[in-house]
C-alpha cells in the first residue's frame, strides 16, 4: 500500500498552485472547498484561471482578492441567494479591471470535464442549436455527424493543472468517499494534472474498505490529501454541518460595496493565518444552528465467499 | 407596472398556485431555481403528490422534509430515491429523453418562448450581467414541454427580440438549421404577474389565455414587446383558494425566501 498523501492546506497549496495555472475548484452548492480558496488568497496566487460549474460566493472571493484573471463557468450566481457582486462589477463595469469570462451551459461544462478526464478530443451535446451561446464562446464548435447527416455541438476537454475538491471522508492514502450530491468531482480530479483532496476527516483503511462503492475517487487520481474540519463553511457537507444560507443572504449586501468586500477579506481571510484560526474567530456556538440531526442509511451487506 | 392584489394576495402567490395546478398529472418534472422550486413542493402536496421531482443538482424523485433552499439543498437529499451524477443527471436523465416537464425562470421571453438568462445588454459590456445558461440550455430542448415563470410582464421582459438567446424554442433552433434539433415542444405555459400564456404545438406561438383578477387583455397587451396572440376564450385566473395560501405562508415558505 502507498504511503500516506496527508499534507497540511498551507503545503498543499504551496505545492501544487503556482502563478498563472488553470485550477479547477468544484463542489456543486454541496462540498465547496472555501478553506483551499481562503488559502490561495493568502498565499497571494496570481493570475488563475479559475473553472467553476457554479461561481457561488466563493469565486467572489478570489476575484475581488485579485487571484483570478479568467473565470470558466456556467452560472453566474450563488443559488437562491443571488447576485455576485464582485463578478458584475468585473464584467459590467470592468471595475476596478475587467474579468475574461469563458461560459458553457451546465452540461457543457460537465462534457468538458469527461473529455479531459476520458482523455477524448471533445464531447458532443444535443443541446446549442439556434442558442447565441456558440456565438458568444467559439470554442463551442458545430461538427459533422460522422454517422448521419447532420451536425452536432461539441465542447473541448478541460483539464486543469490542478483540481481542489472537498469530501466528507478519506484513508490517508486518498481514497476519497462521498454522499449527497457528487457534482463533478470525480471528472474534475481526473481530468487534473494533480489534484488535492480536502476532507472533513480520515478513517482507517478499514472504514474505506467497508463501503468500496462510496468511493468516488480512488487513491491513484489523489496527489494530496488535507483534513480540515468544516472547511467547506459556508458551503455545507451532508451529514456533517448544514449550508449557512445566513451568511449566503448576508453575502449580498457584502459584495454590492467594494469597500465592505475587501474588509471582509482583510479580516475573515487574510486577518486568519489558517482555517483553525478562521473556525476559532466564528466561535463553537456559531455551529449549533449549522449542527444537522442523524439521519443514517441502512447497513450494506457486501458478503463474503466462505 | 400593474400588480395583482386581491385580498392580499401577491402575484408571486398566483402564479406559484397556478403553476401548482397545471403540473397535476404530470409525472417527472426538472425543477430550475427560484419560483419553480416552491411551485413543485406546493404541487406535491396538492395537485400531483405522486409527481418525481428532479433538480439539476443530481436528486431525482426527491421527498424534501422541508422547503428546498436552492436546487442543491441538503433537505433534498436525505430521504431522496437517488441522487446521480452529473453525467448521469444530465446526459441519461435529460437528454436521454426522461424528463416530461422542465421548470424554469427567465428575465425575457420572445413570443415562440425562446429564453435569455444571460445578458442584457452588450455582450461584451452588459448593462446587466444574468446567472446565464446553467441548465436551461440543456433542459429547453430535451424536456418534452416547458414551463416558466416570470415575476415581471412588461416590454423588457417580453421583447420582440431577445439581448441574448441562452435556450431557444424549437422555431428559433429550426431556423438556425444547425446541431440536433430538439426533442421537445419548448415553451408550453408561460406564468406571469399578470396572467397565463400557452403554445401548442413546437412551431407555434404564445398566446394569452387567461388574465388574472383585476388586469385586463389590454393591460397584457400593453405590457408585451409584440403583437400578442389572444385566445378567443380568455378567461379570468381562478385565484389561489385559501388552502393554496395557508399551505405556502404557513407551511412552506415560513422564511420568506421566495414569497415576496
Amino acid at each position: 500500500m502507498a504511503m500516506s498523501k496527508v499534507v497540511s492546506m498551507a503545503e498543499a497549496i504551496e505545492t501544487y498552485v503556482e502563478d498563472g495555472m488553470t485550477v479547477c475548484l468544484e463542489g456543486f452548492s454541496h462540498l465547496i472547498s472555501f478553506a483551499a480558496a481562503h488559502e490561495i488568497i493568502r498565499q497571494e496566487r496570481r493570475n488563475l484561471t479559475l473553472c467553476r460549474m457554479t461561481p457561488d460566493i466563493v469565486s467572489d472571493q478570489l476575484v475581488a482578492a485579485g487571484c483570478v484573471t479568467k473565470l470558466v463557468a456556467s452560472f453566474f450566481a450563488s443559488g437562491s441567494a443571488g447576485s455576485l457582486h464582485e463578478l458584475r462589477r468585473r464584467i459590467e463595469r470592468h471595475d476596478p479591471a475587467p474579468l475574461e469570462v469563458e461560459e458553457y451551459s451546465h452540461y457543457g461544462m460537465v462534457c468538458r470535464y469527461q473529455a479531459g478526464a476520458a482523455g477524448l478530443p471533445f464531447f458532443p451535446l444535443r443541446s446549442y442549436a439556434g442558442s447565441d451561446l456558440p456565438r458568444l464562446n467559439p470554442r463551442i464548435r458545430l461538427v459533422d455527424d460522422p454517422y448521419g447527416e447532420g451536425t452536432v455541438y461539441v465542447v473541448p476537454p478541460l483539464n486543469p493543472d490542478v483540481t481542489i475538491v472537498h469530501a466528507q471522508r478519506a484513508d490517508r492514502h486518498g481514497n476519497v468517499q462521498i454522499w449527497g450530491i457528487s457534482g463533478v468531482q470525480q471528472e474534475a480530479v481526473y481530468a487534473a494534472g494533480k489534484a488535492i483532496v480536502v476532507v472533513e476527516e480520515i478513517v482507517d483503511d478499514d472504514v474505506v474498505r467497508s463501503d468500496p462503492n462510496r468511493t468516488l475517487i480512488p487513491s491513484h487520481a489523489v496527489d494530496a490529501v488535507v483534513v480540515c474540519p468544516r472547511g467547506a463553511h459556508p458551503s455545507y457537507v451532508q451529514g456533517y454541518y448544514d449550508r449557512d444560507c445566513a451568511f449566503y443572504r448576508r453575502w449580498t449586501a457584502i459584495s454590492k460595496d467594494s469597500g465592505l468586500l475587501q474588509a471582509w477579506l482583510k479580516e475573515w481571510v487574510h486577518g486568519t493565518a489558517n482555517h483553525e484560526e478562521y473556525l476559532d474567530k466564528l466561535g463553537v456556538d456559531y455551529w449549533d444552528d449549522l449542527a444537522v440531526a442523524p439521519r443514517l442509511s441502512e447497513p450494506v451487506d457486501y458478503g463474503s465467499r466462505k | 407596472m400593474t400588480t395583482v392584489r386581491v385580498e392580499g394576495i401577491s402575484a408571486t402567490e398566483v402564479i406559484v398556485s397556478v403553476a401548482a395546478r397545471e403540473l397535476a398529472g404530470k409525472r417527472r418534472v426538472f425543477a430550475g431555481v427560484g419560483l419553480p422550486t416552491l411551485a413543485v413542493d406546493l404541487a406535491k402536496r396538492t395537485s400531483n403528490p405522486d409527481v418525481e421531482l428532479i433538480y439539476e443538482s443530481g436528486v431525482c424523485g426527491a421527498h424534501p422534509s422541508a422547503m428546498a433552499e436552492g436546487i442543491a439543498d441538503s433537505v433534498v437529499v436525505s430521504g431522496a430515491e437517488s441522487v446521480v451524477s452529473m453525467q448521469a443527471l444530465f446526459g441519461y436523465v435529460l437528454q436521454g429523453g426522461n424528463v416530461d416537464v422542465g421548470f424554469l425562470g427567465a428575465a425575457q421571453i420572445d413570443r415562440y418562448g425562446s429564453l435569455n438568462t444571460s445578458i442584457i445588454g452588450d455582450w461584451d459590456k452588459p448593462t446587466v450581467r444574468l446567472p446565464g445558461a446553467g441548465g436551461a440550455a440543456e433542459i429547453m430542448p430535451n424536456a418534452g414541454e416547458i414551463f416558466v415563470v416570470m415575476r415581471r410582464h412588461d416590454p423588457s421582459a417580453f421583447p420582440a427580440e431577445l439581448d441574448f438567446c441562452t435556450s431557444p424554442s424549437p422555431v428559433r433552433a429550426r431556423a438556425a438549421g444547425d446541431g440536433i434539433a430538439p426533442r421537445g415542444r419548448g415553451v408550453t405555459k408561460v406564468f406571469t404577474n399578470l396572467g397565463v400564456l400557452s403554445r401548442q404545438g413546437p412551431f407555434d406561438e404564445l398566446e394569452l389565455v387567461s388574465v388574472h383578477e383585476g388586469v385586463t387583455v389590454d393591460d397584457v397587451r400593453a405590457q408585451t414587446g409584440w403583437d400578442l396572440k389572444v385566445a378567443d376564450d380568455v378567461t379570468v385566473t381562478a385565484p389561489p383558494t385559501g388552502e393554496e395560501i395557508h399551505l405556502l405562508r404557513d407551511v412552506i415558505d415560513t422564511v420568506r425566501l421566495y414569497l415576496r
